[in-house]
């Protein structure tokens, strides 16, 4: 994107701000140009050969890609693989309201499937198949910005039909059709964003937590949890350490981070290190309190009946980041995915799953319609915040990592806090 | 064995022309021809691939990338950083193994000697787990022995529980280990106890053995290749469990299995690494059965 382009900011100051956090946590095109863009892997398969100079790993780019036929008038369906706790769901009818109102509406039968635990277990799962041409029987899937970033890079999704998306066109926020690791949202689609903070149950801890040092006491020993996504756990440390996560930091303030986290497993006050599986420990009782994301404490709530579970922004300050929807290369209902997708923009229906996700909802308009579901929600920081809210609660997102500083601090990430 | 056994030829009858023996082996190489493809296939392929994956390269600056080479280091950097992780696999193995056959030699014997008409029941809740899911029996086990559970309120209300949760401990870990592989133990024991000579027993007794000698001099002889089999069959998969540290284990003191499926799905460029881990340990683990065998082996498994 050109610096005068850059400058663009939308005239709402609100969205401007979250945008000028959601923005340093993705790729910028002038990026990924210069880091080349890749696809399949470099001698997956054949006979071995002696060690020698590698070779260029071989060009891909939007020419050579080639969309499989699409069967979306005879098969109506289509397959969403999304993270636990991220649609509207009715206890009563175990059933999804807003899928049954897409299907009585078009006659598309949604088959919805909680298959994401973890953004790279997610990735490592289904790359190889979509690099092989194979289809991985999904149609939609949803995946963190830094992620997208790669997906996008290594050309495993299919080009957005923005032109069928009339209301993706007129109510996605300006600053969400401007991130920089997909300008223009040609390849991907925002799903929600939220944040990652603390999440605790008030009655179980037995006081209140306001900053991360909180969670280092002996009666919480064992009882906390923190996400397996580091950019969101380290995130949140190297705030506390004092370390602006946009800016430019280095490979010490990262270590320094990971010997903390170490440390506190070491002594046994962090008990695990979760995906999205954090909730049943934090249902189970296993944990009391954690490094979470928002939405999910709201569904835990409602989940468990119990109105103690809380979510605060640390006082260093929390990270924000965005999941987007992304059609698989191999998907072969493209069309059927692209109306699901532009009726989660209809402002009506977004409120509705906001209503139940609590995170924060890219719509425009649904915040008018949340007054009508429940005005409380329409006022809730957590769905619909303030730019003063954000620069305040010193909320961030994690800043872009290069292909080899992304494989040293996972690899560091793994050794020392994942698998030890 | 099915491959084994079609090509022991058939005696040729005495006399039997060169034209009767030419045929049979041919009809034996093309009895076994589906067995080697399918061997060929499913199992050489893959590890042909994995080996060449373990001796890739990461590709500078791309990555998730590899270039073919020969690069003996991933071996030295898999056995120096993990070699803790490779000590507990198959220690908690080891000890998963040694309760399993403590367990499951009682039982089986009462299945074959003691059970009458209750034997029949007893076989099918052995095998019952088997009709549901090893990561959904795990995660049952991960509810049940929660910190809130009654399991273990019920032993924090006697002040029975040193560390007052079960959840996220080793011990949990070998428990989860020794019930997932119990059925493999008790069957092959069960079997080769059914099959023994009541008589061969009986004549113990007749020697004025007392029961204990007849036991071990002629029933637990008698019952050695169930043993063996029973004792195989539990440890190897449980050398290379992940699934039970996962659910059940602590953050810290992982098994090799965790460290292979975390370097296959979350490290880019972890492939090499992850391959040349899961290489270490089938050679671990073919050696120690080896010693095993060659030490405890009769002459035939089952």
């Amino acid at each position: 994107m050109s610096p005068s382009r850059r400058n663009q900011r939308p005239a709402d100051p609100q969205v401007a701000a979250i945008v000028e956090a959601a923005q340093s946590t993705a790729f910028t095109r002038r990026n990924l140009m210069r880091w080349g863009i890749g696809a399949g892997v470099v001698g997956a398969a054949g006979l071995g050969t002696a060690g020698c100079a590698p070779p260029k790993p071989p060009a891909g780019g939007i020419n050579s890609l080639k969309l499989p036929k699409d069967l979306s008038a005879e098969q109506k369906i289509v397959n969403w693989a999304n993270w636990t706790a991220y649609l509207d769901f009715d206890e009563k009818t175990k059933s999804y309201p807003t899928l049954n109102e897409f299907y009585k509406r078009t006659g598309i039968k949604v088959s919805y499937s909680e298959d994401i635990e973890d953004n790279d277990a997610y990735y490592a799962k289904i790359a190889p198949q979509l690099r092989a041409g194979q289809s991985i029987d999904r149609d939609l899937f949803v995946f963190t910005d830094w992620m997208a970033a790669r997906v996008i890079r290594d050309r495993l999704c299919q080009p957005m039909q923005l032109i069928n998306m009339p209301n993706v066109a007129k109510n996605m926020l300006d600053p969400l059709r401007m991130v920089s690791f997909d300008p223009g949202r040609n390849e991907s689609i925002t799903w929600q964003s939220g944040f990652a903070g603390i999440g605790y149950n008030r009655k179980k801890v037995g006081r209140e937590i306001k900053s991360l040092d909180d969670l280092w006491t002996d009666d919480l020993k064992g009882k906390i949890t923190v996400l397996s996504e580091f950019r969101d756990t380290i995130g949140i440390v190297m705030q506390s350490q004092g370390v602006d996560i946009t800016s430019d930091w280095g490979k010490s303030e990262f270590e320094k981070a990971v010997a903390f986290v170490e440390e506190k497993i070491k002594q046994g006050y962090i008990r695990k290190v979760k995906g999205n599986s954090y909730m049943e420990d934090l249902t189970s009782g296993n944990a009391w309190a954690g490094i979470t994301w928002s939405g999910d404490i709201f569904i835990l709530a409602a989940d468990t009946k119990d109105p103690n579970w809380e979510f605060v922004i640390p006082e260093s300050g929390g990270t924000l980041w965005s999941d987007n929807f992304m059609v698989p290369i191999t998907s072969q209902h493209r069309a059927n995915a692209t109306k699901m997708m532009d009726f989660y923009y209809e402002p009506a229906i977004a409120a509705q799953v906001a209503a139940y996700v609590n995170y924060v909802c890219p719509v425009k308009g649904a915040q008018a319609e949340m007054e009508k579901i429940d005005p409380e929600l329409a006022a809730s920081w957590l769905i619909f915040p303030t730019a003063e809210f954000i620069k305040e609660k010193n909320i961030q997102g994690f800043r872009v990592l290069t292909p080899d500083e992304d494989t040293e601090y996972s690899d560091m990430w793994s050794k020392r806090v994942m698998g030890n | 064995m099915s491959a084994l056994a079609a090509h022991t030829p058939t005696p040729a009858p005495a006399g039997g022309d060169e034209f009767h023996t030419r045929r049979n082996g041919k009809m034996a190489f093309l009895l076994m021809l589906p067995g080697l493809l399918w061997l060929g296939l499913f199992f050489v392929l893959p590890l042909y691939q994995l080996f060449e994956v373990s001796l890739q390269s990461r590709y500078p600056g791309y990555p998730g990338y590899y270039y073919r080479d020969l690069n003996f280091h991933n071996y030295a950097q898999a056995l120096t950083d993990y070699a803790p992780h490779f000590a507990r696999s198959f220690g908690y193995a080891g000890l998963a193994t040694f309760f399993a056959f403590v367990l499951a030699y009682p039982l089986a014997y009462a299945m074959a000697f003691k059970a009458g008409k209750w034997r029949g029941l007893m076989m099918i809740c052995v095998i019952a787990p088997f009709f549901t899911s090893f990561i959904l029996r795990t995660f049952a086990w991960s509810q049940i022995l929660a910190d809130e559970g009654f399991v273990v309120r019920f032993l924090n209300f006697f002040h029975l529980l040193p560390s007052e949760h079960i959840i996220n401990t080793p011990v949990a870990v070998i428990a989860g280990l020794t019930y997932n592989f119990l059925p493999f133990m008790v069957l092959p024991i069960y079997a080769s106890l059914e099959r023994a000579d009541a008589r061969v027993i009986e004549a113990g007794g007749d020697l004025y053995a007392n029961g204990f000698t007849t036991f071990r001099t002629v029933t637990l002889p008698m019952s050695m290749p169930g043993v063996l089999a029973g004792t195989l069959l539990t440890f190897i998969p449980a050398a290379g469990d992940f699934v039970n540290m996962e659910l059940l284990g602590p953050q810290r003191g992982k098994m090799v299995g965790n460290v292979i499926n975390d370097q296959f799905l979350t490290v880019p460029g972890g492939y090499p690494i992850a391959a040349a881990l899961s290489f270490t340990l089938m050679a671990a683990i073919l050696i120690l059965v080896f010693l095993y065998v060659r030490r405890f082996g009769t002459e035939e498994l089952v």
